[in-house]
C-alpha cells in the first residue's frame, strides 16, 4: 500500500510537469486529458487504497531522508489513518470532478495547459498537506497550495486587478503562515521533533495542561489556520480571490484549500486541546466569522462573492466545531461543505458562463426554464447549504455541529445562539440568489448552453450533496455513525457537558434548526415576492448606511487599510530617504556641488588663467618662505 | 649715484603704473618708452653700461617700434577709450591687488636682509663678451636659432594673403 | 659704482615685475597684455643685472642679453599672433578668444 500511496501523490506532479514542459505544444484536447486523467487514476488509487486501509489500518510510509541536521530529523513521509484517508479521498474525488468541469469550461482560454498545470500542482501539494507525517512536510504543503492559489487567482494575470487579488491572497495568507511557522519552532523546542504522531503522543508529558507554552503554540497553530481558512481577522483576502476562474474557485478556495486550516487544527486537537483559551478562541473566532460572513452574504451582487462570503461562514461552522472539540462533526462538515460548494460554484459557473459573463445576479432571472440543470443543481446546492430538514447533507452535519455547541462541555449557550441565527441567515441569503438568479422576469439572454463534462460534474454532486449525510444520524434520528466510527482511531469524541445531553435537548434542537432554516427560506422568498416594499426599506438614509457597511464586508478593508498599508507605506517612504540613504545621496550631491563649482573655473578667459598662474605661484612660494 | 638709483627706480615705477592704468594705447606706449629709460638708467647705476644702451637700443628702439606699428594699425578709436575705462571698473582689479600686494610682501621677506651693500665695480663690455662667447656659447646659438624662429613666425603669420581669415 | 644695499634692488625689481603681473591679469585689451609682459621681463633683467654686479661677474649681463632677446623674440611672435586675432575677431578682447559654452 505504501507504494500506492506516493503514487498517489506523485501522479499529479507528473501531469503539472508534463503540462508545463510540453503543454504548449501539444493540443488543448490532449492536455486536458491529460490533466483530467492524473487526477482521475489518483482518484481510483485512492479507492484502493481506501479499501486496503480498511482491511489493514494506518499506514507509515518513509519516502527518503530529506532533512537531517542537528537534531532536527524530518524526513519526506507519509502517514495514512482514518482522518487523512478521508482528506485524500474527498480531495481526489472532488479535484477530479472539477478537473472535468474545467475541462469543457475553460477550453476557449488561452493558457489552457499552464491553467492545468497549475491545478494539478495545488492538488498534488494538497496531497501532500494531507498526508504529511511530520509538520515539515505539512508545511510543504501548506506553502505549496498557497503558491499555486496565488497562481491560479492571478490566472489571467494581464488583468491588473486579478494580479492584486492574487498578491492580497498571498500576503494576508503569509501573515498566517508566519505564524505557523513560528509555532512549528515552538513544537520543535518542546518535542524535539516535527513528527506528528510522536507530539501527539507525548503532548500530555510534556506541555503542562493550560501552561503558557501550550497556549502559545495553540494560538500559532490557529494563526496559521485563520489565514489559510480565511477567518476574522485575516479574512478580506477570500471575496476578492473570486477574480480567478470558476473551477479555481471552486476547487481551491471552497473545497480543499481554505479548509486546510480545520484538517490542521483537527490533525493537532491533543495540542489544541491542552489550551482551553486557544480552544475557546476558535469557537469565538467560528462564531464572529459566521455571523460577519452571512451578514456581508446578504448584500452582495456578484454570485461569486456571495459564495465566497459563504464559504467564510461555513469554516466558521467548522472552527466553531473544532472549538468545542466535535472534531468529528468539523470533518463531517466538512466533507460535505466540500460537495455542496464545489456544486454551487460549478452551477454557478454555468450560469455565468451561459450569460457570456455576467456576475450580477441583479441583472439575472427568469433561468428557471432557460437553464434546468443549472437550476435543479443549484437549488439542491443551496438546500443543503441551508441545511434544509432531512433531505440534504448540509443539513446532518450542521445539526451535529450545533448540537455539540450546546451539548459539549465547552459548548455554551451563546455559541447555540450564534449558530442558529447564523443556520437562519445562511438560508436567508442562499435563497435569495436563487429566487434572484432563477425566477422573475430574465434581464439577460442565454447564449450558451454547459456542455457534456460541466453536466455530469454538477449532476454527480447534486447527488452527493443529498447522500453523503446519511453516514452519520443524529441519535435523535436513529443514531447511525459509521462515519464517527470510521474517525473515531484519530479523533477523540468530546464528552458532554453534565445536564445538557439527552434525547429531549437533542430533539428540540433538531426542530429548531430544521424550522429557522424553513423561516430563513421563507424570509428570502418574502424579499424577493415584495421586490417593491424591501428594495424602498432598502433606499432609506439608514438603509442604504447598513447596507453599504455590510456589502464592504463590514469595512475590513478600509479598516486595514487605514490602521496597517497606510501607516506601512508611509513608513516605508520615510524610510527610503533615511539618514543613511541622505549620507549617500550627499555624496552624490557633494560630488555635483564639486564639479560644477570646479567647473565654473574653466572659464575660456586667459586673464581668469594668467590669474590662477600667479595665484599658484604664490601659494608655493608661500609653502616655501614658512618652512 | 645712490641718489639717481632711487629717483631712476620711483621713475620707473610710476611710469609702469601709468602704463597699465592707461586707458588710450598710444599713452600706455610712451609711458612704457619711459619706463624702459628710467630701468636703463638703474642699469647703469648697478656698473652694467653694456645692458643699459642695449636696453634702450632693443626695447625702446625696436620693441616699442613694434607695439607703435600694431596700434596704428589696429586704430582703435575713442570708443575704444570708452570701453577700457568701462574694463577698469573696481571689481576687477580689487583681487589682483590683492594678489598682488601679498607678492610684493612676500618679495620683501625673501629679498631683505641680504644687505651687503654693492661694491660698485663697472663690468665692462669685454668682460661680458667674454663670458658669453666662452662660458654661453651655446646659449648664444639657441637664442640665435630662437630669433631666427621668431622672424619665420612672424613673417608667415603676417602674410594676409593666402592663409586668410578662413582657413584657420 | 654705487653702494646701494642689493636687496634694494631687488626689491625694486620685484615691485616692477609685481605691477607687470597686475597689469597681465587685469586688461582686457591683449595691447595691453603684451606691454605687462615686457615689463616684467625688464623687471628681471633688472633683478639678474644686479646678482652679477653684487659678485662682480659678467654672468649676470650675458643672462640679461638673454633676456632681451627673448623678449624681442616674444614680443613679435605675440604681436603677430595679435594681428592674426584682430584681422578675424574684429576686436582685441580677450575674452573674446574663448570658445568655451556655458
Amino acid at each position: 500500500m505504501g507504494d500506492l500511496l506516493w503514487t498517489i501523490v506523485l501522479i499529479p506532479f507528473l501531469g503539472s510537469a508534463i503540462l508545463a514542459v510540453f503543454g504548449a505544444f501539444m493540443p488543448k484536447k490532449i492536455a486536458g486529458t491529460i490533466a483530467c486523467a492524473s487526477i482521475g487514476i489518483a482518484w481510483f488509487l485512492s479507492i484502493i487504497v481506501a479499501i486496503r486501509f480498511v482491511e489493514t489500518g494506518t499506514a507509515n510510509v518513509p519516502l527518503y531522508r530529506w532533512i537531517y541536521v542537528n537534531g532536527l530529523h524530518a524526513d519526506m513521509s507519509l502517514h495514512l489513518d482514518a482522518l487523512s484517508m478521508l482528506m485524500v479521498g474527498v480531495v481526489t474525488f472532488v479535484a477530479f470532478l472539477i478537473h472535468l468541469y474545467a475541462a469543457q469550461s475553460m477550453y476557449a482560454e488561452d493558457g489552457y495547459s499552464r491553467f492545468f498545470s497549475y491545478m494539478n500542482l495545488f492538488v498534488g501539494f494538497m496531497l501532500i498537506l494531507v498526508l504529511a507525517a511530520n509538520l515539515l512536510v505539512l508545511y510543504l504543503g501548506w506553502e505549496g497550495v498557497g503558491l499555486c492559489s496565488f497562481l491560479l487567482i492571478g490566472f489571467w494575470y494581464k488583468d491588473i486587478k486579478n494580479v492584486h487579488a492574487a498578491q492580497k491572497a498571498f500576503i494576508i495568507t503569509r501573515i498566517g503562515d508566519t505564524a505557523l511557522a513560528i509555532g512549528l519552532f515552538l513544537l520543535f523546542r518542546e518535542f524535539g521533533t516535527l513528527d506528528i504522531q510522536t507530539i501527539l503522543s507525548n503532548a500530555g508529558r510534556v506541555l503542562p495542561f493550560a501552561g503558557a507554552t501550550a497556549a502559545v503554540i495553540g494560538f500559532c497553530l490557529i494563526g496559521g489556520a485563520i489565514g489559510k481558512s480565511a477567518q476574522i481577522p485575516l479574512q478580506t483576502w477570500l471575496p476578492d480571490a473570486m477574480a480567478g476562474p470558476t473551477p479555481v474557485s471552486a476547487l481551491i478556495h471552497a473545497a480543499t484549500m481554505v479548509t486546510a486550516g480545520v484538517y490542521l487544527l483537527a490533525r493537532m486537537h491533543t495540542i489544541i486541546s491542552m489550551s482551553p483559551a486557544a480552544q475557546l478562541s476558535i469557537a469565538v473566532i467560528g462564531t464572529i466569522t459566521l455571523l460577519y460572513a452571512g451578514f456581508s452574504a446578504l448584500t452582495q451582487v456578484d454570485i461569486k462573492r456571495v459564495l465566497a462570503y459563504s464559504t467564510m461562514s461555513q469554516i466558521g461552522y467548522m472552527f466553531v466545531a473544532l472549538g468545542v472539540g466535535a472534531w468529528t462533526g468539523a470533518m463531517f462538515h466538512f466533507m460535505t461543505h466540500a460537495f455542496f460548494k464545489a456544486l454551487l460554484f460549478l452551477s454557478a459557473g454555468i450560469v455565468i458562463d451561459s450569460l457570456g459573463g455576467e456576475h450580477d445576479i441583479f441583472k439575472m432571472g427568469g433561468l428557471r426554464t432557460r437553464l434546468p440543470i443549472a437550476f435543479w443543481t443549484f437549488l439542491v446546492g443551496s438546500a443543503s447549504l441551508s441545511a434544509l430538514p432531512f433531505i440534504t447533507a448540509g443539513f446532518y452535519s450542521k445539526d451535529e455541529i450545533i448540537w455539540a455547541e450546546w451539548s459539549s462541555q465547552l459548548g455554551s449557550i451563546w455559541l447555540l445562539a450564534g449558530g442558529l441565527l447564523g443556520s437562519l441567515i445562511t438560508a436567508a441569503y442562499a435563497f435569495r440568489v436563487v429566487f434572484l438568479v432563477f425566477y422573475g422576469e430574465a434581464e439577460t439572454e442565454v447564449i450558451n448552453k454547459p456542455g457534456m463534462l460541466e453536466k455530469l460534474a454538477v449532476i454527480v454532486l447534486s447527488i452527493f450533496s443529498i447522500i453523503a449525510g446519511f453516514i452519520s444520524l443524529p441519535k435523535a434520528l436513529g443514531g447511525f455513525d459509521p462515519f464517527g466510527r470510521f474517525l473515531s482511531g484519530v479523533l477523540p469524541h468530546q464528552p458532554a457537558a453534565a445536564g445538557r445531553s439527552g434525547l429531549t435537548a437533542e430533539e428540540v434542537i433538531l426542530a429548531l434548526s430544521s424550522t429557522l432554516s424553513i423561516l430563513g427560506i421563507y424570509l428570502a422568498y418574502a424579499y424577493f415576492k415584495n421586490r417593491l416594499a424591501s428594495e424602498a426599506l432598502g433606499l432609506s438614509p439608514t438603509g442604504i448606511r447598513v447596507h453599504t457597511f455590510l456589502y464592504s464586508g463590514w469595512g475590513a478593508d478600509k479598516l486595514y487599510d487605514r490602521v496597517f498599508a497606510r501607516p506601512y507605506k508611509a513608513l516605508a517612504t520615510w524610510n527610503r530617504n533615511d539618514f543613511i540613504d541622505k549620507f549617500y545621496s550627499g555624496l552624490g550631491a557633494l560630488a555635483r556641488y564639486a564639479n560644477h563649482n570646479l567647473s565654473r573655473t574653466q572659464t575660456g578667459k586667459v586673464r581668469n588663467y594668467a590669474a590662477a598662474v600667479l595665484f599658484g605661484a604664490i601659494v608655493i612660494a608661500a609653502i616655501v618662505l614658512l618652512r | 649715484m645712490n641718489v639717481l638709483f632711487y629717483v631712476s627706480g620711483a621713475i620707473a615705477i610710476i611710469a609702469a603704473l601709468m602704463v597699465i592704468v592707461s586707458t588710450n594705447a598710444a599713452h600706455a606706449v610712451v609711458y612704457l618708452v619711459l619706463t624702459f629709460l628710467a630701468m636703463a638708467s638703474v642699469f647703469l647705476t648697478l656698473g652694467a653700461p653694456l645692458v643699459g644702451v642695449l636696453q634702450i637700443v632693443i626695447y625702446a628702439g625696436a620693441i616699442i617700434i613694434l607695439f607703435i606699428f600694431i596700434i596704428m594699425m589696429l586704430d582703435l578709436g575713442r570708443q575704444t577709450r570708452e570701453r577700457e575705462r568701462s574694463w577698469l571698473s573696481f571689481p576687477i582689479w580689487l583681487l589682483p591687488s590683492i594678489l598682488s600686494i601679498v607678492l610684493i610682501i612676500e618679495f620683501a621677506v625673501v629679498l631683505s636682509g641680504h644687505g651687503t651693500p654693492n661694491s660698485g665695480m663697472v663690468i665692462l663690455p669685454k668682460e661680458v663678451g667674454k663670458t658669453l662667447y666662452t662660458h654661453y656659447v651655446i646659449g648664444v646659438e639657441l637664442v640665435s636659432i630662437l630669433l631666427l624662429a621668431a622672424l619665420v613666425t612672424g613673417f608667415h603669420f603676417g602674410f594676409s594673403k593666402c592663409s586668410g581669415e578662413n582657413h584657420e | 659704482m654705487s653702494s646701494v644695499p642689493i636687496s634694494h634692488v631687488l626689491i625694486l625689481a620685484a615691485i616692477l615685475f609685481v605691477i607687470g603681473a597686475f597689469g597681465l591679469v587685469v586688461r582686457r585689451n591683449l595691447v595691453f597684455v603684451l606691454m605687462s609682459i615686457e615689463i616684467m621681463l625688464s623687471a628681471t633683467g633688472i633683478a639678474f643685472a644686479a646678482a652679477g654686479s653684487k659678485w662682480h661677474q659678467a654672468d649676470g649681463q650675458a643672462v640679461v642679453i638673454f633676456i632681451f632677446a627673448t623678449a624681442a623674440a616674444e614680443v613679435a611672435v605675440g604681436l603677430s599672433l595679435l594681428l592674426r586675432i584682430f584681422r578675424r575677431l574684429k576686436t582685441v578682447d580677450s575674452d573674446k578668444l574663448s570658445t568655451m559654452k556655458g
